[in-house]
C-alpha cells in the first residue's frame, strides 16, 4: 500500500530567505488591521452592542419587505431584517431601546404581537435581549478573557524555553488575534461571544503550532552549535513542515464540514477559525521563528553556555 | 518504554471500557434509557439550553431600591417607636427626611433628644458577625437625629432579599410545571433562571417579571376630577392608574386611594382561578385570620364607599363595598381571560417580590431551532471525525488505523466523562468536539512523522518507533499544556456559551493525550512484539 505524503522527503524550502517580505506583509496587514479596527470598528453582535436579535420562521419563503415595513411602524428603532440560513427564517435584529434597563423586554413583545398578527405562520425560534449593562460586561469579560490568555501562554512559554521565545509567540499571537480581529471588521461579520471563543482557540492553536516549531529550534540548537541561526531555523521548520501540513488540513478538513453542515448559529464561529489556523500557521513560520534572529539567541542558549560550547568544539 | 506490564495494559483498556460504557446511554433516546436496569449507566450529556430549547433570563434588583425600601421600612419602625407609650413618653418629632439615604427628623422637645436617640437605636440590629449594627444613629445641629444605614447592613439587606426574590421566584417557576429549573443568585444582585423546554416562554416572563405586591386601600372621593387629572391628591392619598385593560376606565383612567392599606397580599393564604356569577374568570383568594378580622373590620366600617385592589401600583377594580365581607375570602373581578386571572393566582399564591427585578438578559431558543442545531451538529461531528479518520488512514496506514481506532475511543471518553460529570453540551461546546477531533489527531501525527524521520535516519523500526514517542512526547505535552491554558481561561473567565465551550476542549485535550500517546502506544507494542520486518509509513 501506498501512503499519502503531501511534503516530499528531505524537503528544503529556504523560508527565512522571505522573512524580510514576510514581515514587511504582516506588519501591513497588522497596523491595516489597528486602522480598520479604530475607523470601522466591529459590527458587534447583541451580546456586545445590546439590543436584541429574534429568529423567526415561516411556513413559506419569509415575507421580508413586509416585516421590515411592519417592524419598521412599530417605532422601536430601525430593524436589520435578514435571512437566516434559508428563506424561511429571518434574523430580526433591533438596537437598544433607550430608557430604562427591561425596555428591551417590551420590545420583543411589540415584535412578536406584530408579526404574529399578520403572519399566523410565524414562529419564534430564538430570542436574545441583552441590556446596555450586561453588553458592557460582556466586552469587559472577553476582552480580560483574551488578555489573560495570551499573557499566560505567553509566561508558559517564556519559563518552559527562554524569554526570546516568549516575546516571539507573544508577538506571533498579537499578530494573529490583530488580523483576525481586522478580518471580522472588514467582513463586518457578526462579532459575538462565540468569536471570542473562536478567538481564545486561536490563540491556543497559533501557540500550539508555534511551539512545535520552537521545540524543534531548540533541540537543533543543541545539537548543531556551529550552525549558522537563518539556516537552523529553516532547517527546523522544514524537518516539521510534513506535521504542520497534515495537522492544518485534518483541522481544515474538521472545520470546513462544521462550516458546511453546522447550521447558520456556527457559521462566523467557524470562519473565524479556519482564518486561524492559516493565519497561526502562518505566523508561526513567519513571525515567531525569525524573531528569534532578530531578537537575538545565540550559542548561549540551551545549557551551552561559551564555555561548554567552546570545550565541545575542541576535539 | 514499549514494555507494559498486565497491569498497565488492564488499567488502560479499563479506563477506555468505562468511557465506552458511560458514553452508552448518549445513543439511545431517553424514553429507552429511562427502562434500563438499575446498575446500567443511565445517564445522558447534559444538553445546554441552546440544544434543547428553553429560556436562559437574567434578573436584576437595584440595590439602591432595596435600600430606598428599607429606609421606608425604618421610617415606619420609627414613627411606630417614638409614638409609643403614656403622654409622658410620647416624643414629639418634626417632619422626617429620607434625603440623601437616610432618615433624619428634628425632636421638638430638646430636652428630649438623649431618649429618642435612645430609641430610634433600641430598633436597629446587630448585623450578623461584622460586630456592626444594621443603622447607625447620631445628632447633628444639637437637634436633629439622624440615622445612617452601615455598609454591612446595606449589604445583609441586598443578600436577603435576593435570598427571598429566589424563593418566591422557584414557587411562581414550579407552579409552571416545568422540570429541572435552575435558578441561582449570581453576584451581589442578580438572579439567574435556566428553565429548559419551554413552551411559551412569554409565559415565564409574565410570572418571574412581575412584583405581585397586592394592595387593598379605600378610595378617596374627596378629589376634584382636575386634581386627579393633574395627578394631585391631599396628603395621605395618592393618584394611581387603572391596570391596561381593566374595565373601568380607557386609557390613562386614574383614581385617588387613600396612602395607607387596609391590607396587603402578605395576609393571603391562598388564590385560585374560578368562574364569577356572570360566567367570567375572577380570582378567588382566603386571608389569614388577622388579615380576614381586620378587612372584615373595615368592610363593616365603610359600607356604601368604594376600595381599590391594586397590583404593583397599578388598580384592578375599585368595587363598591355591599354589605361587610366576613367570611375572610373574596373575589378579584378585572376583566380577566382565563390565563391572565390564572397568572394573577399564582402570582398571589407565591408571593410579592421582596424588590423589583428587571430582566437584563435573555436567550430564548424554541424547540424548533434545538432539534435543528442539535441534528446540524451531530451531524457535523459525525462527518468530520469519518473525513479526518480517512485521511490520516490512507497517511499512516497501520499506525493510521491505531490513531482512528485512538480518535473513536477519544470521543467515546469525552462522552463519558462529559455525562458522568454533568458537564452542559451547548452547540459551540459541538464545535469544540469537532475541534478536538481536529487536534486529537495533531498528537499522532507529530509521533508518526518523527518516527518517519528516524527511520530516514536509518534507525532500525523498533528504535525508529521508540524515539519518535520519547521525542514527540515532550513536544505533545508542552503543547497540549498552552491549549489547557487557553480553554481554562475560557472555563474561568468566560461567560454562557464560551463556558461551554472552554469545558469541551478541557476534557477533549485531556482525553486526547491519553488516547493519542498511552493508548497507541500500547496497541503498537502489541504490532511490535510479533517482531515486524516492515514499516510502511
Amino acid at each position: 500500500m501506498r501512503l499519502l505524503k503531501l511534503v516530499p522527503d528531505n524537503t528544503n524550502f529556504h523560508f527565512l530567505r522571505l522573512r524580510w517580505a514576510a514581515l514587511t506583509l504582516s506588519l501591513a496587514l497588522v497596523f491595516g488591521s489597528w486602522a480598520l479596527l479604530a475607523v470601522k470598528g466591529l459590527n458587534y453582535g447583541v451580546d456586545f452592542a445590546g439590543g436584541l436579535t429574534m429568529e423567526v420562521g415561516f411556513a413559506q419563503a419569509a415575507p421580508l419587505d413586509d416585516l421590515r415595513r411592519t417592524v419598521g411602524a412599530l417605532g422601536v428603532g430601525e430593524p436589520t431584517i435578514q435571512e437566516f440560513g434559508g428563506p424561511n427564517i429571518v434574523a430580526i435584529r433591533l438596537p437598544l431601546p433607550p430608557g430604562e434597563e427591561g425596555a428591551t423586554q417590551k420590545v420583543v413583545a411589540r415584535v412578536t404581537d406584530a408579526v404574529k398578527a399578520r403572519h399566523a405562520d410565524a414562529s419564534v425560534r430564538r430570542v436574545e435581549t441583552v441590556s446596555g449593562k450586561v453588553s458592557g460586561e460582556l466586552i469587559r469579560d472577553g476582552a480580560i478573557a483574551a488578555v489573560v490568555g495570551m499573557f499566560l501562554v505567553a509566561l508558559y512559554i517564556w519559563f518552559r524555553f527562554e524569554w526570546a521565545f516568549g516575546v516571539g509567540a507573544l508577538s506571533s499571537l498579537v499578530h494573529d488575534v490583530s488580523i483576525t480581529l481586522g478580518f471580522f471588521a472588514i467582513t463586518r461579520l457578526e462579532f459575538n461571544l462565540n468569536i471570542v471563543a473562536a478567538v481564545l482557540t486561536i490563540i491556543g492553536y497559533s501557540l500550539n503550532d508555534t511551539i512545535v516549531v520552537y521545540d524543534r529550534i531548540r533541540e537543533n540548537l543543541r545539537k548543531f552549535r556551529k550552525m549558522q541561526l537563518a539556516e537552523l531555523l529553516d532547517l527546523s521548520v522544514n524537518e516539521t513542515l510534513s506535521r504542520t501540513i497534515v495537522t492544518s488540513l485534518s483541522l481544515i478538513i474538521a472545520l470546513a464540514i462544521l462550516l458546511v453542515l453546522g447550521g447558520e448559529v456556527l457559521r462566523g464561529f467557524t470562519a473565524a477559525m479556519l482564518l486561524g489556523i492559516f493565519i497561526g500557521t502562518y505566523s508561526s513560520i513567519y513571525i515567531a521563528a525569525p524573531l528569534l534572529i532578530w531578537v537575538g539567541i545565540g550559542r548561549t542558549s540551551f545549557g551551552g553556555g561559551d564555555a561548554a560550547a567552546e570545550r565541545a568544539a575542541r576535539p | 518504554m514499549f514494555a507494559f506490564a498486565p497491569w498497565q495494559r488492564w488499567a488502560i483498556w479499563a479506563v477506555l471500557l468505562m468511557g465506552a460504557v458511560l458514553a452508552l446511554p448518549n445513543f439511545f433516546a431517553e424514553t429507552q434509557v429511562a427502562s434500563w436496569p438499575k446498575f446500567a449507566p443511565r445517564q445522558q450529556v447534559n444538553l445546554g439550553l441552546d440544544l434543547r430549547g428553553g429560556s436562559h433570563i437574567m434578573l436584576e434588583a437595584s440595590p439602591e431600591e432595596v435600600a430606598r425600601q428599607r429606609l421606608q421600612t425604618l421610617e415606619e419602625e420609627v414613627r411606630g417607636e417614638l409614638r409609643r407609650g403614656d403622654d409622658a413618653q410620647r416624643i414629639a418629632t418634626g417632619e422626617m427626611s429620607l434625603a440623601g439615604g437616610r432618615l433624619s427628623f428634628p425632636v421638638s422637645n430638646p430636652a428630649q433628644l438623649d431618649a429618642a436617640v435612645e430609641r430610634v437605636r433600641r430598633i436597629t440590629r446587630p448585623d450578623g458577625l461584622s460586630g456592626q449594627r444594621d443603622f447607625d444613629v447620631s445628632v447633628i445641629d444639637g437637634t436633629r437625629v439622624v440615622v445612617t444605614p452601615t455598609e454591612a447592613g446595606e449589604r445583609t439587606a441586598l443578600r436577603s432579599a435576593m435570598t427571598q426574590a429566589l424563593e418566591v421566584i422557584r414557587r411562581r417557576i414550579d407552579e409552571l410545571g416545568t422540570r429541572e429549573p435552575d435558578i441561582r443568585v449570581q453576584g451581589a444582585n442578580r438572579i439567574s433562571v435556566d428553565v429548559p423546554g419551554l413552551k411559551d416562554p412569554a409565559a415565564l416572563k409574565a410570572l418571574i417579571g412581575k412584583t405581585a405586591k397586592l394592595e387593598f386601600k379605600l378610595v378617596d372621593t374627596t378629589v376634584s376630577p382636575e386634581d386627579l387629572a393633574a395627578g394631585r391628591a391631599g396628603p395621605g392619598s395618592q393618584v394611581l392608574p387603572y391596570a391596561e385593560g381593566s374595565r373601568a376606565g380607557g386609557a390613562g383612567a386614574r383614581i385617588a386611594v387613600n396612602r395607607r392599606a387596609i391590607i396587603t397580599g402578605d395576609q393571603l393564604v391562598n388564590a385560585r382561578q374560578t368562574f364569577g356569577q356572570d360566567g367570567l374568570p375572577v380570582v378567588e383568594f382566603r386571608f389569614d385570620s388577622t388579615g380576614a378580622r381586620r378587612f372584615a373590620k373595615t368592610t363593616t366600617d365603610n359600607v356604601g364607599r368604594q376600595f381599590a385592589i391594586i397590583l404593583d401600583n397599578q388598580v384592578i377594580s375599585a368595587p363598591v363595598i355591599k354589605s361587610p365581607i366576613i367570611g375572610g375570602s373574596g373575589v378579584i373581578e378585572g376583566n380577566f381571560t382565563t390565563q391572565s386571572a390564572n397568572e394573577l393566582a399564582v402570582l398571589l399564591r407565591s408571593g410579592k417580590l421582596p424588590v423589583a427585578l428587571t430582566v437584563v438578559e435573555e436567550r430564548t431558543v424554541g424547540p424548533d431551532l434545538g432539534r435543528d442545531s442539535i441534528h446540524a451538529g451531530t451531524l457535523a461531528a459525525v462527518v468530520a471525525t469519518i473525513a479526518v479518520a480517512l485521511f490520516i488512514l490512507v497517511t499512516y496506514g497501520r499506525f493510521g488505523v491505531y490513531a482512528c481506532i485512538a480518535l473513536v475511543f477519544n470521543i467515546l471518553l469525552i462522552l463519558g466523562i462529559m455525562s458522568v460529570t454533568g458537564a452542559t453540551l451547548t452547540l459551540p461546546g459541538i464545535a469544540g468536539l469537532v475541534l478536538t477531533i481536529g487536534a486529537a489527531v495533531d498528537a499522532n501525527v507529530l509521533i508518526n512523522e518523527r518516527i518517519r524521520e528516524e527511520r530516514r535516519r536509518g534507525r532500525g523500526i523498533v528504535q525508529a518507533v521508540e524515539t519518535g514517542y520519547r521525542e514527540a512526547s515532550r513536544t505533545i505535552f508542552d503543547a497540549n499544556l498552552t491549549n489547557v491554558i487557553a480553554a481554562a481561561v475560557m472555563f474561568i473567565l468566560g461567560s454562557g456559551p464560551i463556558k461551554g465551550f472552554g469545558v469541551v476542549l478541557t476534557i477533549g485535550i485531556v482525553t486526547s493525550v491519553f488516547t493519542a500517546v498511552t493508548f497507541t502506544r500500547l496497541l503498537i507494542s502489541g504490532w511490535l512484539r510479533k517482531r515486524p520486518a516492515e514499516l510502511v509509513l
